[in-house]
């Protein structure tokens, strides 16, 4: 591989990461938290309802874990093509 | 005397004298510690800053005082609608660490500005950015300023103006003497008072409530008086008995719910004093690394906020509805010599009637009290409640810091070494950007004892402004090679006008009569949720107006090729 070519695979994969990790972003806080939150009141857990647990709670777990998990698969990634430093 | 009995007999005011005294110290000795001695120094603590130590100066710089005494007060009154700033002031951070913060490190320069001229190759790119960060920045550390002034007031018996001046003698020092270097290792000091400061009385409270040390659990958790009522279920129940909407259900529309969450999501990763923050770290790899920190160590404060408005909502109704006026707890009296609560007996039968009825309700309370005066509330250790103090200054100042921070460098950076005088040394510089931090300084002293009116109404500006202006902006440059300056600079511009006319038509209400009906939103889009609609309107203007322009030179592809991988970062540099 040139090193543009190199780049640009480094690139692509990097994207397809952002994109479904944006996808779990938009799904527990707007999905879960806003647009179904009346559906998943009828579920409970312990005291919580759970779409009022995800839009006070859950969801920002969420966040700390996906944030977590972009920087452990960048970190594989800039070593597979020798962007680590 | 035992110990226990010592530390009872100590007040309040004096317990506050003590922590504010020795957390003061430590800023101070910090800040003779790190000062600075180049422009790198001073701009971006010579990007030597190991990522746990920016994660938690993000932290404190992020959470200001509407964080730690406003927010879990709002969450209180709004219940579930509360729900827009848990979100919206935590997801942010998904998209700096995802889509901004690795490239902008990779980029290497000193502030958002930079990015933003260099980029888009252009002066007037350069200039609209500098504008916008210091429209944001300002807007935001009046109401800080304020903060102190009023936490002083409150606790130490001082007025406010004295306060704010004891505030801005502070920031003075450690912010001029150390830049962004003294700045960030307060930071670190400030975080770890203002959370340990948050989550003491909050542990208490749990304890109390429901047995359950941990907040987060507790509010979820069944009441500890044996009932067996779910805390939530009996707060719900208060709430519709007295008129209110059910807590765990909002009243906001399910549309503007979502906007305004979208709108302080992407307002967030916009504002200038936390994307600098990632300007200060070693490599790519530690600014993606430091913006999970940060959202971890924020988390332990969001996450525990909506457990706080839970229990202080549901003590405060159980301790003054329905009772008699004569009876009262002590703090209740306390607070209502500061005005922050008021009891007007509308049908003179001496007992406290809260309820969503305007017209029979006898008790006014402001959000504030719910964090300020929860340990009160809750019969806490007089240490307890003076820690709410310190924390709370702690919060206040370390943002404070930050913003002045953004202000000095667009001044002396932005303005008068890449547009007005090129030549100046880096000394000269550097005085530049000292002198800009004591401007700054007493402008922000100037607005906190002189608030404008609509502070609030300013901080819904800032977000928006930040969404519609930086965000698109910054993100189309990374990940769009042929945006070019005519695309940004019209997007820009366009999306901050509609930003503006928005905010001045719904907000101050300055181009009718009165400030126009709800009925009367776009889309029934509330101004603080119009910065995603703003953001759009950028992102699309962007992209047209590119479409009919020509594509960047080379050399800016090549920039961007570049900032997209990771290694080969060096240190931020000058040029």
């Amino acid at each position: 591989m040139t090193s543009q070519e190199k780049a640009k695979a480094y690139w692509k994969e990097n994207i397809r990461y952002v994109i479904i990790l944006l996808l779990i972003w938009f799904m527990v806080s707007y999905g879960a938290g806003i647009i179904f939150k009346d559906a998943l009141n009828s579920i409970r857990i312990g005291g919580f309802k759970l779409g009022f647990w995800f839009a006070q709670q859950g969801s920002i777990y969420v966040f700390v874990i996906l944030i977590f998990v972009y920087v452990r698969l960048m970190n594989k990634l800039d070593k597979k093509y020798g962007y680590d430093e | 005397m035992n110990k226990m009995l010592i530390l009872e007999a100590i007040n309040v005011q004096n317990w506050t004298y003590i922590l504010v005294g020795v957390t003061f110290a430590i800023y101070i000795g910090i800040a003779i510690w790190s000062r600075a001695n180049s422009t790198k120094e001073f701009y971006v603590a010579g990007s030597g800053v190991s990522p746990w130590a920016n994660g938690m100066a993000t932290a404190a710089d992020w959470m200001s005082a509407a964080s730690f005494i406003g927010m879990a007060g709002i969450i209180s009154f709004a219940g579930y609608d509360g729900a827009v700033y848990l979100m919206g002031w935590t997801g942010g951070y998904v998209l700096l660490a995802l889509l901004l913060a690795p490239y902008l490190r990779k980029f290497g320069k000193f502030t958002v500005p930079d990015f933003i001229g260099d980029r888009y190759y252009s002066d007037t790119a350069r200039i609209v950015a500098v504008i916008c960060a210091l429209l944001v920045s300002f807007t935001y550390v009046a109401g800080q300023m304020r903060g102190v002034g009023i936490v002083f007031s409150r606790f130490l018996e001082v007025d406010i103006d004295t306060g704010v001046i004891i505030g801005m003698l502070i920031v003075l020092f450690y912010a001029v003497l150390g830049g962004m270097k003294g700045i960030t290792y307060t930071q670190v000091a400030q975080y770890c008072v203002l959370i340990f400061a948050f989550m003491v009385p909050a542990i208490f409270i749990s304890i109390q409530m429901t047995g359950n040390p941990i907040p987060q659990l507790g509010f979820g958790s069944e009441l500890a008086d044996g009932s067996g009522t779910f805390l939530l279920d009996k707060l719900d129940g208060l709430s519709t008995e007295l008129g209110f909407a059910e807590y765990t259900n909002g009243s906001k529309s399910l549309i503007d719910v979502f906007a305004i969450t979208l709108a302080l999501m992407v307002g967030t990763a916009g504002l200038p004093h936390v994307i600098v923050r990632f300007f200060t770290v070693k490599r790519v790899k530690d600014a993606r690394k430091s913006a999970g920190i940060a959202l971890l160590l924020i988390a332990v404060l969001y996450t525990t906020a909506p457990a706080v408005a839970v229990f202080a909502r549901t003590n405060m109704i159980e301790t003054v509805s329905n009772q008699p006026y004569a009876e009262v707890p002590k703090w209740f009296k306390k607070w209502e010599t500061t005005g922050l609560i008021t009891f007007t007996d509308k049908n003179n039968d001496g007992q406290i009637q809260y309820v969503a009825d305007e017209s029979q309700n006898e008790l006014v309370i402001d959000q504030d009290i719910m964090v300020l005066a929860n340990p009160e509330i809750a019969n806490l250790p007089n240490w307890v409640i003076a820690l709410v103090a310190a924390g709370g200054l702690a919060a206040a100042l370390s943002t404070a810091a930050g913003l002045l921070l953004v202000i000095s460098s667009s001044v002396s950076h932005d303005l008068i070494k890449k547009v007005i005088k090129p030549t100046i040394s880096e000394q000269g510089e550097l005085i530049a950007a000292r002198i800009s931090a004591i401007g700054a300084v007493c402008v922000a002293g100037y607005f906190g004892i002189n608030p404008p009116g609509f502070v609030a109404a300013v901080v819904a500006l800032a977000f928006g402004l930040a969404a519609a202006s930086f965000f698109p902006a910054i993100v189309l440059g990374i990940f769009y090679k042929r945006m070019n300056k005519e695309g940004a600079v019209a997007g820009m511009v366009v999306g901050i006008a509609f930003m503006l006319y928005y905010i001045v038509k719904f907000k101050f209400g300055w181009l009718d009569e009165t400030i126009p009906d709800k009925s009367e939103w776009w889309f029934g889009i509330s101004p603080e949720g119009f910065g995603a609609v703003a953001m759009l309107i950028n992102f699309l203007v962007s992209i047209t107006v590119m479409k009919f322009t020509n594509a960047p030179p080379n050399e800016v592809q090549d920039i961007v090729e570049n900032i997209r991988i990771p290694s080969g970062v060096g240190e931020a540099s000058n040029h």
